[in-house]
This record gives structure tokens, sequence and C-alpha cells, in this order.
């Protein structure tokens, strides 16, 4: 036999009142009768928050969701040096570069998109860049969706926080 | 041969030899940016300073014949001292661009800071000269003036190598750039290897500017199949992407230097290329698996040669193909098929542009190799006849374009056979008149030999697999022989390779392990 494997003795036939499960489902259901009770009578315990009506506070130091910086002008900082990309350990960045018509930008992201489903959060992209293009925001994480679509972030959400 | 030492190493070298190059024999780097192993000597960056016995001053290696008795050192702190500096002063105007620049990656200056310099600048930022970035100067190259270090390689190779000329250094001091003359573009078919040369981030290719970082590319040693002339270059990939080609050193055929024309090459392997195989019954292409390509292939072909004769099937061979698979393909036709109707040729679409150095008329890789192999000019234009007398009834071609011909002239042609099989990497007017697709691998997507025009087998290998569900062009035919009853076994190119040694004179004695990186003649007069 395999270990931790145990064999439990099943009765070879059931009884009438036995077969009816009657008094198990009673026993089931006292169980979470009482856990019911309990919780009204100690509501503070309950581990379960009111999300999102209430939040749990974020360490000060969390950094989640990711956000593009824009230049004064409003066109991405970033310059599309792959660096991001290169530093990423879960390869969920996505850049193709293009040339910019502004000679003194020279080179702009056409595409830049993180794939939020495999990012893992390690802000090896915000200490990569150069031209502090990329951050990471704190207080908030990102927030769910219904789609693994709309989880890919394209470079217009990244730029439009 | 003067007996020197250098770093406590001793060694003899040649008469006339510099300290830079006998160092490099034995394996030590002195840093460089100005010294080109292919163009004269320039001396004027500085950076391969050494320290000589009885010197009272650094000399520059790369200058610096080595004499009897000479005793030198490139790793002493004097050197290194004077190394660093040199690399300041070329850092005080450089824009560090770096995240925007396409050498980043490989550039000269990244290297060396990261070994001798690690300063910081000394320099404000508001005191740096600037100087006009992207510049189209023609030819494939983008200039940004401000990267530049001076180092002159650019004016020498267009003085030199290409006699033409078109850049020079303008202005003088902290002004001091290169340019080209005012309204006067880069105007030769080399202007690639600028990019190439060029130390820094000065001079880069237009063609793949931006599209990848250097970083992610891997490289394969391969052969430029744009010209007969079989230049050595490597082929940059990504995935399976082909980036870009750059020459690869071989003394022999191209020294370091490859075409325009032959850089481009990369995008037949990406663009518009045959990825399922295909049949055609009654007009419409269906999609089909390869057992049934190349079941129904061999059937066509053998119910061809059984009512028809032997006569009624031809195979038009490419010299686009590798050596293995053009004695593959002679052995199937005269072995399996017994046909006598095969030929090859080397004439393709386009203008066969050519000039006394590295671009010639002949723009596939291994005519060569296809004439020394069986195949003959003079077939194809028997093929041809045949195929429009309606003699043909079963035809195998290789290659994606047809000779010359037009799309019209193709499908006109074409049409005239009942049962056409096409191994090819692109599509056209040939695929689109086969009954059957058989897509084959690019060539960076499958290893062999190419027989450039002066009979220099040289090998090129295999970068990444066949993209798509494309084959191996050693695999299409072997498969398509074995379902004719052939029984053959080869594994790999290299195995087709010894079996053409052993049964070709003019390939005799030769191997993989014998051609090494840069390739073989083939025995002369044969």
């Amino acid at each position: 036999m395999t270990i931790g494997v145990k064999k439990v003795a099943r009765p070879e036939k059931m009884s009438f009142g036995e077969s009816l499960y009657l008094l198990e489902i009673m026993k089931g259901l006292a169980v979470t009768m009482g856990h019911f009770l309990h919780n009204i009578a100690h509501n503070k315990d309950i581990p379960t928050i009111e999300y999102p009506e209430v939040r749990r506070t974020m360490p000060a130091r969390f950094r989640g969701c990711h956000r593009l910086m824009k230049r004064p002008d409003g066109s991405p900082r970033c310059v599309a040096c792959y660096m991001c990309a290169t530093a990423c350990p879960a390869k969920c960045i996505t850049i193709v570069a293009g040339e910019s018509p502004d000679p003194a930008v020279e080179k702009y992201p056409v595409r830049f998109d993180i794939d939020m489903l495999r990012c893992v959060f390690c802000g090896q992209c915000v200490e990569a860049c150069p031209c502090d293009a990329i951050r990471m925001d704190t207080g908030w994480h990102t927030p769910p969706e219904d789609t693994r679509e709309k989880l890919i972030y394209m470079i217009d959400k990244l730029l439009e926080k | 041969m003067p007996n020197f030492t250098i770093n406590g190493i001793a060694a003899t070298v040649p008469d006339g030899t510099t300290i830079l190059s006998a160092a490099h024999t034995i394996g030590i780097e002195i840093p460089h940016y100005c010294y080109h192993p292919k163009l004269s000597i320039a001396g004027n960056c500085r950076m391969c300073l050494v320290e000589v016995e009885k010197f009272p001053k650094l000399q520059i290696a790369c200058n610096t014949v080595v004499t009897e008795g000479m005793v030198v050192r490139s790793d002493t702190e004097k050197v290194r001292k004077a190394v660093t500096g040199v690399l300041e002063l070329m850092l005080i105007h450089h824009p560090v661009d770096c995240p925007i620049c396409d050498q980043a990656g490989e550039c000269g200056l990244q290297n060396y800071y990261m070994k001798f310099g690690l300063h910081k600048s000394r320099y404000d930022l508001e005191d740096k000269v600037h100087k006009k970035k992207v510049q189209d100067i023609g030819g494939q190259i983008v200039l940004d003036a401000e990267r530049c270090i001076l180092c002159s390689r650019c004016v020498r190779f267009l003085q030199e190598i290409t006699k033409t000329g078109e850049m020079d250094f303008f202005q003088r001091a902290d002004h001091s750039e290169i340019s080209i003359f005012p309204g006067r573009k880069l105007d030769n078919d080399y202007t690639g290897n600028l990019a190439d040369i060029c130390p820094v981030g000065a001079l880069t290719s237009k063609d793949f500017r931006f599209k990848c970082r250097v970083w992610f590319l891997s490289g394969v040693e391969s052969i430029c199949p744009g010209c007969s002339n079989g230049c050595n270059i490597v082929a940059d990939f990504k995935g399976d992407i082909l980036y870009r080609l750059k020459p690869r050193r071989n003394d022999d055929v191209n020294q370091t230097w490859m075409c325009d024309l032959g850089r481009l090459e990369y995008r037949k392997a990406n663009e518009s290329r045959l990825l399922v195989p295909v049949l055609r019954e009654g007009g419409k292409p269906v999609a089909a698996s390869w057992d049934e390509v190349l079941m129904t292939s061999a059937m066509r072909f053998r119910e061809a040669a059984e009512k028809h004769g032997p006569g009624s099937v031809a195979v038009i061979a490419s010299p686009q193909s590798s050596n293995e698979e053009l004695f593959l393909a002679k052995k199937l036709a005269s072995e399996i098929l017994k046909t006598e109707t095969i030929g090859f040729t080397s004439r393709t679409p386009g203008d066969g542009l050519s000039d006394d150095f590295l671009i010639k008329a002949d723009k596939t890789p291994n005519s060569r190799g296809a004439q020394l192999l069986g195949f003959a000019e003079e077939g194809f234009g028997r093929a041809v006849k045949a195929i429009s007398d309606g003699k043909i009834r079963a035809l195998l071609i290789f290659g994606t374009a047809l000779s010359d011909l037009s799309d019209a002239e193709v499908e006109s042609l074409l049409s005239k056979v009942p049962f056409v099989a096409h191994v090819g990497t692109g599509d056209g007017a040939v695929s689109r008149a086969a009954h059957a697709v058989l897509p084959s691998a690019s060539f960076a997507e499958r290893g062999g030999t190419f027989t450039n025009f002066a009979g220099r087998v040289q090998r090129f290998r295999r970068g990444f697999a066949p993209r798509g569900k494309a084959r191996n062009d050693i695999e299409i035919i072997v498969g398509l022989a074995n379902r004719l009853g052939a029984g053959w076994k080869f594994d790999g190119e290299e195995s087709v390779f010894k079996a053409l040694s052993e049964a070709s004179a003019p390939f005799s004695g030769m191997s993989y392990e014998s051609l090494g990186s840069g390739g073989q003649a083939v025995a002369e007069g044969r």
C-alpha cells in the first residue's frame, strides 16, 4: 500500500434510516447554523471584508498598476529602448518602436503592451527605465476584468491614467 | 622574423607586423577604434596605447611595427590611465543617447566604458557641443554626427574600398564632424558596410533602424543567397524572423564586406512564404497534410512514367538549392524517375547588376554547384520545349521563380502540364500554377553547402526550425523518392554531403569538417 493512503471501512449495506441521509443532513446544517450564529454574535472576528465598500490598507511600499508617463506636450516619455522588456522576468512587455516625426524625440513606442495577467509585479521595469517613463502606482492594485483581453494593457490605457 | 615579448609572453612574428595584430594572434586584445584590418592605418583614435620598453612615451600599437627584442606591456597602470583618459575625451561631447541608439549592445564606446571608463562625466551637460542628428545621407545609412568619435573608418572605407570618397571631415576642433558633401549623397552599392565598421552609433543602418534590439538577436554562420559570389555572412534572427545579414570575414571571398543588395536578401525569408502543403485538384487549392501531398505527387509521377514513359517526366532544379539538395534531386531524376529531361537556369527576374568587386551578375548562390552535380542550363531549354510541346505529363519544379519568365508566361507554360509539383519557399506564379505545393525551408532554416562562382564550397547553417509546416528540401526529396520505392536512408545534410563527396568527383575528399567555416575549393579542372 502506498504511504498516506488510508482505507476507510464502509458498511456492506446501509440500513433504511441511513440511506435516507436525513440525520447526516441535519448534522451538516447544524455546523452551518453554528457558524452563522457565531458570526452574528461576534461579527468582529469575520475574516472577510465587504469589498469594495471596505478596503484593506495597503503597505506603503506596495506597487501595483503600471502607468506610462507623459512629456509636457502629452506625448509618451518612453523612447522604446526595450530596457523594461529586457529586464522583465515574466516577458510580459511587448514594444514596437517607430520613428518619431519629431527629430528631437527620434524614437517612440508605436505599441507598448503589458500583459497584466503575466506580470509578476516585481518592479524591474521601473528600475530599468532610463527615462522614468514607466511607473507603478501605489495604493491600488490592478482592477479585475471579465475578459483576458481587457487585462492586456495597450499604450493608450497606460498613458491615460 | 623578430622575437618580442608582450605582457611577459614571448612570440615570433613575421617582419612588418604591428604590435596590435601581433598581440591579436597570441590572444591579447588591445582596445582600438580607428584600426580596421582591411583599411589603411590612421592612428588617430589613440585607444591602442601601449608601453614599449626604452620608449619615453606610450606608443600606438596599431602603427608600431614589432622589432627584434621589443618588450611591450599593455596591462600596466600607465597604459590603463592613458586609455581611460582617451576614452573620457571621446565621451566629452557624446550625447549618451543609448536608449534610442541602435548601436547599443554592440557599441565600442559602451564596451570600453565598462572596461576602462566607469567614470563620472566632468563636463557640464550644457557645455556639450550639439551636432545634427538623424541625417539621411543616402544608401542604407543614417548619420548622427553627435555620436561620432572621428575615427575616420568610414572616410577611409569610401576612399580605399569603394573609391567613391563621399564623406569627409568638416569644421575644426570640438565642432569637427563627418558628413557628406552638400547635395551629394552616398552613391555606391556597399554603403551598408559603413554601419558595420562604425564602432559607435554615428552610422547606423536605415533598414534595421529600430526594428530590434541587438541583444535579442542570435546569429548563425551563413552564406549570402543573393548572388554567386557567396559572401560569408552572419544571419541575425529572433524567434523565426530574420532581421539582418552582416558580413563575416573570409579573406578568400569577401574580406569583411558585403553589398547592399545582399543585405536585403533576408526579406525573402520573411515575406510571402509558402507555409502549408497544398493540393490543387480541379483548380481549387486545398491545404493538405505532408503525407497526402507526397503520396499524391509520387502517385502522379509513377502514373505518368508508366503510361507515357519516363520521357514524360521532367525535373527543373533550382540554383537556390544547396549542393546536397541538388545531388538528391539529380539522384531522384536519374535513378528513380529515370528521366533525361532535367535542367536548371540561373536566369532570374531583374537586371543582373554586377561589378568587379563582390556583386556578380548571376543572382543565384549555387549555379556552379548545379552544373557540377549534373544539371545543365541547356537542359532547361529542352525541358521548356518539351513542356510547350505538351510532352511532359508530370513536372517537378524547385525554386520560387522560374527563370525570368513573367507571371503570365509561367501560367501559360505550366497549364500545358497535367501535374506540376512545386518545391519552393516563396509564393508566386509557379506555386499558384502548381497542383502540389511542397513548402520548403529558407536558407536560414536549413543547413547545407553552396558552391560559389569560383568553385568554393561553403557551408551555411540552420538558424531556426522551418516556419509553419515548411520542411527541409532534403526531407521533401527523400520523402518523395521513398514513396516511389527508393528506400533511401539519409539523416540530415551531413549524411547527404558524405554520399555526395563519394559520388561526385569535384567534391571528392570533402567533408563538413574539412570545409570548416571558410570553405574549400572544388578540385581543379573538373
